[in-house]
This record gives C-alpha cells, structure tokens and sequence, in this order.
C-alpha cells in the first residue's frame, strides 16, 4: 500500500436536485474518507463544481475518481495537482472579546492575517479569512489562545492555475478509466 | 405534442420503448396508472407481494436481456421493492421500477404512504428520479430504459407523484436523449486489445475466466470461439454460468468458494489469465494473494470502475465483452499459430476428470444424483433458476447449462426468495420453454405466496424444493466452522407443500425415490400446471467440494475427511 496523502479532487456535475446525495451516498457506501466538500455554481448556471479533499492512498484516489465518473449526473471529474492549483477555503471565526486588550490584539492579528472582521459585538467578533488551509488553521491555533466561541469553515474550492481547465471545455484531464493506467 | 394525463403517457412511453409487460401490484398512489392500463393491451401480471414483482421482472430481464419493468404504490409498496432492486444491482440487470408517490404538495409532509424511496434507493440503483411534473414522464421513461440497457446494466427507479400522473399536458415522445455525464465506451483500445494479443500469444497455461457481463452483452459464441483458438480452458462465475456450454471439453465449471476442483486448481497454475465480464468478487477469488499468482491479469469489463478494484489487472480493457472478444480474436488469428498445448490440455483433463470421480453423485435421495437425472429430462434450452444456499451451489455444480440466460441465480445479494418469482418473470419471457426452481424449504417459504401469481397468471413454473427442514447452507457451516452448535436453523416443521401447492390450486408432489421423483417432474413438465415437487432431504447433507471462508481457492474441502 502506497501511504495515505490528501488529494483534491474537482467534479462538474449537473445542477439538480439529488445529484449532491448520491455523491455523499457513494462516498459512505464506499467507505471512502471525504475531508471536506464545497459545492456552488460553475461556468454555466446548469453546472455545479464540486471541491472534494479526500484522505486515502492513489488506489483510493483512483477508485474516488471512478466511481464519481460512474455516477450518472456527474459530467467530469478532475483530480488537480497540488503544485499547479489555487486553492482556498473561507472560514468565519467568532472570538470571545470581553478583554479590551484581547480585542486589539485580535484585530492586529487579522490584519496580519488579511482578513476581515464582519461583526462587532460587545462582548465577540466575527472575524472572516480565507487563504489555503493552512494558513486558516493557523489562525485558528493563534485565535484559539482568546477563546474561540464558534468557526465555520466552508471546505476547500480550487481551480488550476494558467490555462489548464478542469471545466467542460478543458483538456480531459481523467476522462475515464482508460486513461489511468 | 400530444396532449394527454401522465398515466397515459407512461404507458404510451413504454409501447414506445416495446415493454410487452409490467409486474405489479396496484396502491393508492398509483391508481391514476391502472386506470389508465385498464384501457390498454399492455400487459400486466398482478403479484402477490411487490418484492416478487421486482424479482418477476429481474427474471424477465436476465432470460430475455430486455428491460424488465415493475410497478408499485407509494411507502410499502416501494419499499417492498427495495430487496429486488438491490438484487438487480448486484447482479447488474436491467430493471425499471417505477413507484407511486403522494402528491407533489404532500411531499415532505408525513403524508400517508409517504416514503424517500428516491432517498432510499440511491445506493442500489444505476439512477433514479422524481418526476416534478407530467410532462417531464414521457423523457423520464426513455431515459429510464437507456440507463437500465445500456453500458453495466442496472436497475433505474422513476418515482411518480400521483397528481403528476394526474395531470394533462402536452407530452413529447420524440426528444432525444442526451446526458453529458453517461457516455458509456462500448469500444476497446487498440493499444490495450494489442497489449492483450502479446501477452495471450506467449502464454503457456493460458486460461479464462468468464462472469455475467459475457452473458449481459451476448458475447458467448465470441468467448468460445477464443477459448477454441487459444486451447485455453474457461472457468466461469455463478453469473457466467452458461456462457459456454458445460459439456464444452475447455469447460471448467464453477470457480470459487463451491468451485469445481478442476477451476480452483487450474486458476492459481495459469501463467495468462483472460477475466471476462467478472468483477474478481470474493465468493469467486477467496484469498486474492493466492488466487492467480503467477498470472498476468487481463481484465475486461464495461464498467471502468472494476478495473483494480479488487485485483489490479496488467492489461485493463474498459469495453463491451463482445467487441473486446471479437477483437483479441480478430487480431490473434492474423498470425497466431495453434500452440502445441498437449501438456496444458492433458492437465485440464486431468483435473476434469478427478472433479467428476469426487463429485461422483451417490445413490438414494441425494440433490447431486437428483440433479443430473432431472437434466437428462430437459431440453438444453430449459431455464433454471435458484433460490440461495445449498440448493443453489448444487444447482450450480451439478445441473449443466448449455446455452446463456439458462441459469439464474441471485448471485451478488444472495437473495432466498430470488428464484420463484425469478422462475415467473422468466417464464412470461419464454413461455415455449420449461422453467425450473430449485429451491431449498427456507427461501420458497420466503416468497411462496406468490404461487397465487402464477396460478391465477397461468404461467405454469416448476418448483423442486430440497425439503431438508433446516437453513442448509447456515448449518453447513455451523457444521463444519461453528462445532455443530446449530444455533437458530433448524425449521423443525415446514409446512406440507403439496398441500400449500393445492391450496394455491397448483400441483403437489412429495417423492421418496429417485423413480418417483423422475415421474414427479415428467408429469410436471407435460401438465402445463403450476407444481412444487416437495423431495425430503436429510438435514446433514453438505455441498461439496467448498474452500473455507479466507481460504485461497485451492485450499478445497472434499468432504470425505468430515
């Protein structure tokens, strides 16, 4: 068994109803492991782009990527080279700020950090980031010495940097089993 | 455009699609649909319990390679379903279920009757939907049909909310179906069939191994034409059962857990194996690491997703059997010169006829002598279908087939209960044709209610039930795994079942010899009426020869050391 590395996989599939659950169906009925999804409107509003992070080995990775293929509604399915990819995720963070001195120190951070605060409170603020994964987990760890009330975390979207596409148009990057091997 | 209610134009749809007929049972939620079938020619068989419906129609389908379609209302019915729909799609059979469902405005509500069959179905089937309004059904059905028929089989479920079959609109038959996610390749790749050619060219023990999906793309004649070119020996699967005739001298039998000595010795030896439509499932492998570990793999399937999905193959071929077949044949026969195989071939032999001196069948009332004289009686052309268990692996290893879509068997699910309705749906397929259950006394008790179906139906099947009075295949293992603590398996009294068959107003018999049975079926198969053939078997009897669970395929139990 090769080791277990994160992938990021990127799927363009139809907008509609239903097409989302067989996909979390598919991953539980597989067991594989998903680490985050995001979903939203492609390039055309009849597409959607779905970002999937998945934890496993490349024979797992080839299977995640057969068998969303095999799903039906599931136009294409592109597996994107973390050297290659912009990758960003959005998180909104609410920290406790009762302390004054907390609350500047907060702000300092997340200028640092280029992020925005989007909520102010008496007693919290809502502070919003995006950037790669880890730069949000360390704001996270950094936040975390002030109290964190509540993080949303959107999961990860991502698209290939440069002229390489992973939309309908693009150069077929997986079109299907053949081209694994 | 036309003009017309959602229940007309599903079945003006399914004329257009050439469905000859529907197994069913009507409910509140579908009655809009009945209806509208009361003034149609479109056949329907009314079951007795909606599994038997899908399982009617997976029989159809497997004996005819048709779609099969079934029917039910909304909640129960549609959920009663579900165990044929997943049987269907472990065996990769084309069925269309379509299920009724609360109005559109109840949806969500708890409404009575209601149920997420769409949800529920999602992880057995090939596609599912929900109608959102009437014009949308005629598109759903054509739809439906190519998904089901095309590329890996598969059952598709099309949910009908009752006010869409209610409501009139303009309906269009003529639209073209196009979806951008479901292409299926049907073509092999030069490179990959060339690839194959090599390595079949310099194979020494060259062997292969042939599942449903020969059988699904018709691609029998193709398989044994390149068995017969390369002298290499074809062992199949449960599914592959029938597509080369077993009294072929490269047949093998059956691989894997009840495999023949013959397959399960000759696989772990080949040095090329040709897989054919087979998914490398573990009833077929037992321990992937000893399985064929010398062999280069070639692998051919449809469905690009069984390309190392259990074992990783050295030549993938993600195509249609059939081309595939035709092709490797086309490309090897250009210059390929017939090997001198007489080492290869005398050890087929060999094993073949050690496999026949082991199962030798005993006398007295034993399944394996009651099944090679009961194919003596029939024609070649003959359906068997099986319930699961013991019965099954007898079926399997001691009743030959000789042509495809013969034997039909639930082997994926392994559903008791499979086969009598299977037995039905089968015979509305081919009427012309004797159609046979072997059963075992658990699994026809599981699904014999709908004797009524064919009895009031007039399709006339036949049902042999091993009466061992014991879940056989259960205290097999409890046997010979779990030190006989036969814990839960002994049925004690199954009913009389030529009474429960009189009572439906079939045919019963109860045999206690060979002579009778053989009487018993003859007198079966000339009446044309309905009959369970009761034959009591002892409760100890085991199918042999076996590999135990996590053993590799050539660790075989014969049976004489129990």
């Amino acid at each position: 068994m090769s080791k277990e590395e994160i992938y990021v996989v990127s799927a363009i599939v139809e907008n509609k109803p239903g097409v989302l659950r067989n996909i979390s169906a598919m991953f539980s009925r597989r067991n594989f492991n998903i680490e985050s999804i995001s979903a939203g409107t492609a390039e055309q509003r009849d597409l959607t782009r779905i970002t999937l992070t998945i934890r496993g080995d490349e024979g797992t990775l080839e299977q995640v990527v057969k068998q969303l293929n095999k799903l039906i509604d599931v136009i294409k399915v592109s597996t994107l080279d973390p050297t290659s990819t912009v990758v960003r995720e959005l998180a909104l963070i609410k920290v406790n700020t009762l302390d004054a001195r907390v609350r500047s120190d907060v702000i300092n951070y997340t200028e640092i950090f280029k992020g925005h605060i989007v909520d102010v409170a008496h007693e919290s603020l809502i502070i919003e980031i995006t950037g790669d994964s880890d730069k949000i987990n360390a704001f996270i760890e950094l936040m975390r010495s002030f109290g964190v009330k509540e993080i949303a975390r959107t999961g990860i979207t991502a698209l290939p940097r440069g002229m390489r596409s992973v939309g309908l148009e693009g150069e077929e990057v997986n079109p299907d089993g053949k081209s694994v091997f | 455009m036309v003009m017309m209610t959602g229940a007309r134009a599903l079945l003006e749809a399914l004329k257009r699609q050439k469905a000859e007929v529907i197994f069913g049972i009507p409910g509140g939620a579908m009655i809009p649909v009945y209806d509208a079938l009361y003034d149609t020619e479109l056949r329907h068989v009314l079951m007795r319990h909606e599994q038997c419906a899908a399982h009617a129609a997976d029989g159809y389908a497997r004996a005819s390679g048709r779609v099969g379609v079934c029917m039910a209302t909304s909640g129960p019915g549609a959920t009663n379903l579900v165990t044929g729909i997943a049987t269907a799609y472990m065996d990769s059979s084309p069925v269309v279920a379509f299920t009724g469902q609360v109005p559109r405005a109840f949806i969500g509500k708890d409404a009575f009757q209601e149920t997420d069959i769409v949800g529920i179905t999602t992880p057995i089937t090939k596609w599912n939907s929900q109608v959102k309004s009437a014009t949308e059904i005629p598109r759903a059905v054509k739809t439906a049909f190519y998904i089901a028929s095309s590329g890996r089989p598969g059952p598709v479920l099309v949910d009908l909310p009752k006010d869409t079959q209610i409501e009139s609109a303009e309906m269009d038959f003529g639209d073209n179906i196009e979806l951008r996610g479901y292409r299926p390749n049907y073509e092999p790749h030069p490179l990959q069939v060339e690839k194959a050619v090599n390595l079949l060219t310099q194979a020494e023990r060259p062997i292969i191994v042939a599942g449903g999906g020969v059988i699904a793309s018709n691609a029998s004649s193709e398989l044994v034409a390149l068995a017969g070119l390369l002298l290499a020996p074809v062992s199949t699967t449960l599914m592959g059962k029938g597509c080369i005739p077993e009294n072929h001298p490269l047949s093998l039998g059956l691989l894997g857990m009840h495999g023949t000595f013959a397959s399960n010795t000759l696989v772990p030896e080949a040095d090329v194996l040709l897989a054919v439509g087979m998914r490398f499932g573990d009833r077929t492998t037992g321990d992937v690491k000893t399985f064929c570990p010398d062999a280069k793999i070639i692998h051919i399937d449809i469905d690009s997703s069984e390309m190392g999905k259990n074992i990783r193959p050295h030549v993938p071929i993600a195509a249609d059997a059939k081309r595939t077949l035709q092709g490797i044949y086309n490309r090897l026969i250009q210059h390929f010169r017939k090997k001198e195989r007489s080492v290869w071939l005398s050890r087929v032999k060999e094993l073949k006829n050690q496999h026949e001196e082991m199962v030798k069948p005993e006398g007295g009332l034993k399944p394996p002598r009651l099944l090679v004289e009961l194919r003596k009686m029939l024609p070649e052309e003959a359906i068997i279908t099986t319930e699961v268990g013991q019965n099954q692996m007898w079926a399997a290893l001691y009743l030959k087939a000789y042509k495809p879509r013969t034997f039909i068997s639930s082997g994926g699910l392994g559903t008791m209960g499979f086969g009598f309705p299977a037995s039905i749906g089968a015979k509305v397929a081919c009427p012309e044709v004797p159609v046979i259950d072997i059963a075992g006394d658990g699994s026809f008790l599981m699904t014999q209610q709908d004797l009524a179906s064919s009895v009031v139906g007039n399709i006339p099947v036949i049902v042999i039930v091993f009466n061992n009075s014991v879940l056989g295949m259960v205290a097999q293992w409890q046997r010979l795994f779990y030190n006989r603590r036969y814990s839960q398996v002994d049925l004690r009294r199954t009913p009389d079942f030529v009474k429960l068959a009189e009572a439906f107003g079939a045919q019963g018999f109860r045999v206690d010899s060979l002579d009778e049975f053989l009487k018993a079926v003859k007198a079966a198969l000339n009446s044309g009426v309905t009959t369970v053939i009761d034959v009591p078997i002892s409760p100890e009897e085991n199918v042999f020869p076996m590999v135990p669970p996590g053993g590799g395929i050539g660790d075989i139990i014969r049976g004489e050391e129990i």
